[in-house]
């Protein structure tokens, strides 16, 4: 089940002067309330896609392995109840170990990996879990702000079960001092900080092979409202 | 057990090969929602997403969540006693361009219940922290009449909901305004 309405107060707002791009791009007229309809209550499945194993292994998408830290993310999502989301599409990218995305317009003076594309997709199982194997992503510079650097992150798309469930969010790194310098994990309000970033994990790290790392996520759930006919 | 929902975290500049692999090479297919035998009036919805001072942004990424030309959602909540259009797909994706121009290839969604047609659109880009939600209505649709959506909208901004007829035939044309003085209207679902 679902609260009817995301809680804005765990939530950054559009409008944050820090991050600077969001004065020419944040609306500022206030948001209309919608009580949902059958379009807010249905939305796009995605529960039968093929989806193939190198989509969830990121270091096997090429002929050669990627350099950098070997590292499995995994998690569940659930809903703001803690029911798990089965059958749910997470689409995650993210740069290299060098801080470099494979993307035509990224013009950081760091090395591309032929070996490492950073993007890939799953569906969540029976239990809202998934797990990704991927190589730990590299800082890099922005022009946010005089010697602006993102702290390293790897980006998470989900669409839960229905229109109003979709979201997108940054999974950070537990103790990366970058964080403290940057305004868009700052624009977070504080007491939500915590669920944005990964914890290191042993149980899931494997032994000789890869670290792991906990990332947990909390979406909308299905919408319990009745249907008006 | 009552959890904090993860935060929003905008898209960043540089999701194209991850979310929308055809902007590279033009490639529009993610935006083609109504296949060669789908039912219903086809039209392109020409989508212009524009900044505070009126510029294109060029690298937001757009969804269109809507209904077939029947009024239903391919969707195991829509308890509707009709069948989906199987040739139809209900969402859509798609970045801009260097024109801050994306085009879908869909049909005109049909009435769904008491509800003018129209379609759910997702707005993302980088400078935008969460995504940001509005709806298309058709200009001239006699249903927007009394559509109970556009009725919570005050009077003056409607007109930021509308899409127009474009210059071609079937061609749907919405800007869509992210701030300034004719911002879009944006709503909490």
């Amino acid at each position: 089940m679902s609260k009817s309405r995301l809680d804005l107060a765990n939530q950054p707002g559009y409008a944050y002067e820090p991050y600077h791009s969001t004065a020419k791009r944040a609306p500022v007229k206030p948001l209309i309330f919608l009580p949902h309809t059958l379009t807010e209550r249905t939305g796009p499945v995605f529960g039968d896609l093929p989806i193939a194993e190198t989509e969830h292994d990121l270091t096997r998408q090429h002929a050669g392995e990627p350099l950098g830290q070997r590292m499995i993310v995994e998690g569940r999502v659930v809903d703001e109840e803690g029911n798990p989301l089965p059958r749910t599409l997470i689409e995650i990218w993210q740069t290299n170990a060098a801080g470099r995305y494979t993307h035509r317009l990224d013009d950081f003076r760091a090395p591309l990996d032929p070996n490492f594309n950073g993007h890939g997709r799953i569906l969540t199982d029976e239990n809202g879990k998934y797990r990704f194997l991927t190589i730990k992503p590299g800082a890099y510079p922005w022009n946010n702000h005089p010697n602006a650097w993102r702290p390293a992150h790897i980006h998470f798309s989900l669409f839960g079960p229905s229109f109003v469930s979709r979201f997108m969010t940054q999974m950070y790194f537990e103790g990366d001092p970058m964080l403290a310098y940057d305004p868009v994990f700052l624009a977070i309000p504080d007491q939500a900080k915590h669920r944005v970033i990964a914890s290191f994990d042993l149980s899931l790290t494997e032994e000789k092979w890869a670290l792991g790392y906990r990332f947990d996520l909390v979406l909308r759930g299905p919408d319990a409202t009745p249907s008006e006919d | 057990m009552d959890l904090i929902h993860t935060a929003n975290q905008p898209i960043g500049p540089f999701y194209h090969f991850a979310l929308t692999p055809g902007w590279e090479t033009g490639d529009n297919s993610a935006g083609i929602m109504a296949g060669p035998d789908a039912r219903g009036e086809r039209g392109r919805v020409v989508v212009r997403v524009l900044d505070r001072d009126g510029s294109p942004v060029t690298n937001a990424m757009i969804e269109l969540w809507q209904a077939d030309a029947g009024g239903k959602y391919n969707h195991p909540a829509d308890k509707q006693e009709k069948a989906p259009d199987p040739a139809f797909h209900g969402f859509g994706r798609l970045a801009t361009d260097d024109q801050g121009l994306c085009v879908f290839e869909t049909v005109k969604p049909g009435q769904v219940q008491s509800q003018a047609p129209h379609i759910n659109v997702s707005v993302y880009a980088p400078g935008l922290l969460r995504r940001a939600v509005t709806r298309i209505y058709f200009a001239g649709d006699p249903a927007n009449e009394s559509d109970e959506i556009l009725s919570l909208v005050p009077e003056d901004r409607r007109p930021t909901l509308l899409a127009r007829q474009g210059a071609e035939a079937g061609e749907w044309r919405f800007d869509l305004h992210l701030t300034g003085p004719c911002e879009t209207v944006f709503f909490d679902v």
